[in-house]
């Protein structure tokens, strides 16, 4: 009976803590695995956007810091293994940009790979009328010579067999996110791909990971009451042979890992739990169970899979015009009908000089905006402060470059009292439109290399 | 009546343009009373004025949870959305705002 394997969660998304691994393998060095994961729904649009300024930029350039922090470590004698998705659209380059690191730290004898195939933006641009948004149904011929990037989620299949070639660190592009967990399961274990039970349950344990804080009391709803909020933990999976896990963290860190934080965890933008879908399994979580064993460790067991469904999912991206928001805090009596009245006279100047915008809003945060019209406590007319936030949209550039010169004007020619301006112009930002759609299997072909 | 997170903790997270709320009993007990009480017509009615869709309620017994999928409730979600929330983060902490009966003793 093998002891469990010990994966931990290091980066749950493009932009989190860059320490979190380092720290992770000084507090347990016994860890097996760190996964990293940086690939939000839209976020290889904005891999696709730096690529165009820099050819060499289309991954998580983060991701080679993240190496770089870890070289003391393998320096002492570490092991732990690394499977990532800082791929992005290139992860040739982007292993390349990490060897370099690792020879220059004289630690050649860490192997590399890569995992590809993701990448079907050829096969949609061929074929629009096959690919129908799996939300809307929309067919997608209107958008298709706008596409920016269209990549299937691949499984842990060519991870699995990247890691029994002996690769230390597997970089991918787009997977499905507890993809990153099943596959070294599947290559220490041994399971046979259609072992779907066990399967489900690394699936599981990837899924409570894969927001790597989020599980140890970040996002909670009780969160005021868990401990130590300056350092919570970084979640490590320990995963046994027959697929169910404990969820803990290291010790002596914050947060708390408890029958609630997981629970909540569990249902995490899922659907329908009976049938989750990922292209290792379709898992039921409608049979497991949630036990808390001891302090900060929290068995589950007991999810149960099926084959995986005939297709794999697609996340593709166009580009759809663009948009930027505005901000200005009021301060003073009536301060939420100022804002009001300053964000209509903004918008109304635009139109008047012939900007054409095909959406606004005028947002008063403060009065309950985030949901409007839903839930409030106080009635607007009592607030002595709130922030007015301004948004546009528009098909070209230039309204919204026109809006984002428009609002500081505000200060001198809108209410007493308007303040929060320092921080320059609004941004204007692309806008990409998210394309989930579906592909069949033998259109995709993930592959695998080590890489000298 | 009392606020639903008296007896309920929750989580929101976005997939696209839609949502997903899940709300967890705090007691078994609580967990047959939220059953009956928070019914998917119910979480739509208290979301239309975001312009959710056709709520769908999964029951998840084994967690003592609820999980309600709210379609088109982000404005267009994730990059799109013009809105402070596009991805549906403060959804959770609304819903927990909900007044419900309290549970009989």
């Amino acid at each position: 009976m093998s002891r469990p394997l010990k994966i931990a969660n290091a980066c749950a998304f493009w932009g989190d803590q860059p320490d979190a691994a380092a720290r992770l393998v000084a507090a347990d060095p016994s860890i097996d695995f760190l996964t990293l994961d940086y690939l939000a729904e839209v976020s290889l649009s904005i891999m696709a956007i730096q690529r165009a300024k820099d050819p060499a930029a289309g991954y998580a350039r983060d991701f080679v810091d993240v190496v770089r922090s870890l070289v003391p470590f393998y320096h002492s004698g570490g092991k732990a293994k690394i499977v990532t998705n800082a791929g992005g659209l290139d992860p040739g380059a982007c292993a390349h940009a990490c060897g370099e690191v690792l020879r220059a730290a004289k630690l050649p004898q860490l192997k590399l790979a890569v995992v590809t195939g993701d990448d079907v933006l050829p096969a949609l641009q061929d074929q629009p009328a096959a690919f129908a948004n799996l939300e809307t149904a929309a067919s997608l011929v209107p958008v298709a010579d706008r596409l920016v990037t269209a990549n299937a989620y691949l499984g842990a299949a060519a991870i699995a067999e990247a890691l029994r070639a002996g690769a230390d660190i597997v970089i991918t592009g787009r997977v499905a996110d507890p993809s990153l967990t099943v596959g070294p399961c599947l290559a220490h274990f041994g399971w046979d791909s259609t072992d779907y039970d066990r399967i489900a349950g690394a699936t599981v344990a990837g899924h409570l990971i894969e927001c790597g804080t989020q599980v140890c009391g970040g996002f909670s709803t009780d969160w005021l009451e868990v401990p130590t909020p300056s350092d919570v933990g970084f979640p490590i999976a320990e995963i046994s042979a027959d697929g169910s896990c404990v969820i803990t963290k290291p010790a002596r860190t914050g947060g708390a890992v408890t029958m609630q934080t997981v629970k909540e965890q569990l249902l995490y933008e899922i659907g329908d739990p009976g049938n989750y879908l990922s292209p290792d399994a379709t898992v039921s979580f409608l049979t497991l169970s949630v036990d808390q064993v001891a302090e900060n460790r929290v068995r589950v067991f007991g999810a149960t899979g099926r084959a995986p469904p005939s297709g794999y999912k697609v996340s593709a991206t166009y580009r759809d015009g663009f948009k930027a928001h505005g901000q200005l805090t009021i301060f003073g009596h009536d301060a939420v009908k100022k804002a009001r009245r300053a964000g209509n006279a903004l918008l109304h100047r635009l139109h008047a000089v012939g900007c054409v915008y095909r959406e606004t809003s005028i947002e008063c945060l403060g009065t309950g905006a985030s949901v409007r019209g839903i839930a409030s406590r106080v009635s607007e007319a009592q607030l002595i402060e709130t922030v007015l936030r301004v948004s546009v949209a528009a098909d070209t550039n230039e309204p919204v470059e026109r809006f984002a010169r428009a609002i500081a004007p505000l200060v001198t020619s809108g209410p007493q009292g308007v303040t929060g301006y320092a921080t320059g112009r609004p941004k204007v930002f692309p806008i990409f439109g998210y394309w989930p759609c579906l592909i069949e299997r033998a259109q995709v072909k993930p592959a695998w290399r080590l890489v000298a | 009546m009392i606020p639903l997170r008296e007896i309920a903790f929750a989580r929101s997270g976005d997939k696209g343009d839609s949502a997903n709320v899940a709300v967890f009993a705090r007691t078994p007990a609580d967990y047959a009373w939220l059953r009956e009480q928070l019914t998917g017509a119910r979480v739509e009615d208290y979301f239309r004025p975001l312009g959710v869709g056709a709520v769908v309620r999964y029951e998840v017994p084994n967690l003592a949870a609820l999980n309600f999928v709210l379609p088109h409730i982000l404005g267009g979600g994730g990059s799109r959305s013009l809105r402070i929330d596009a991805q549906g983060k403060t959804l959770g902490m609304a819903l927990l705002e909900l007044p419900i009966d309290a549970p009989k003793k």
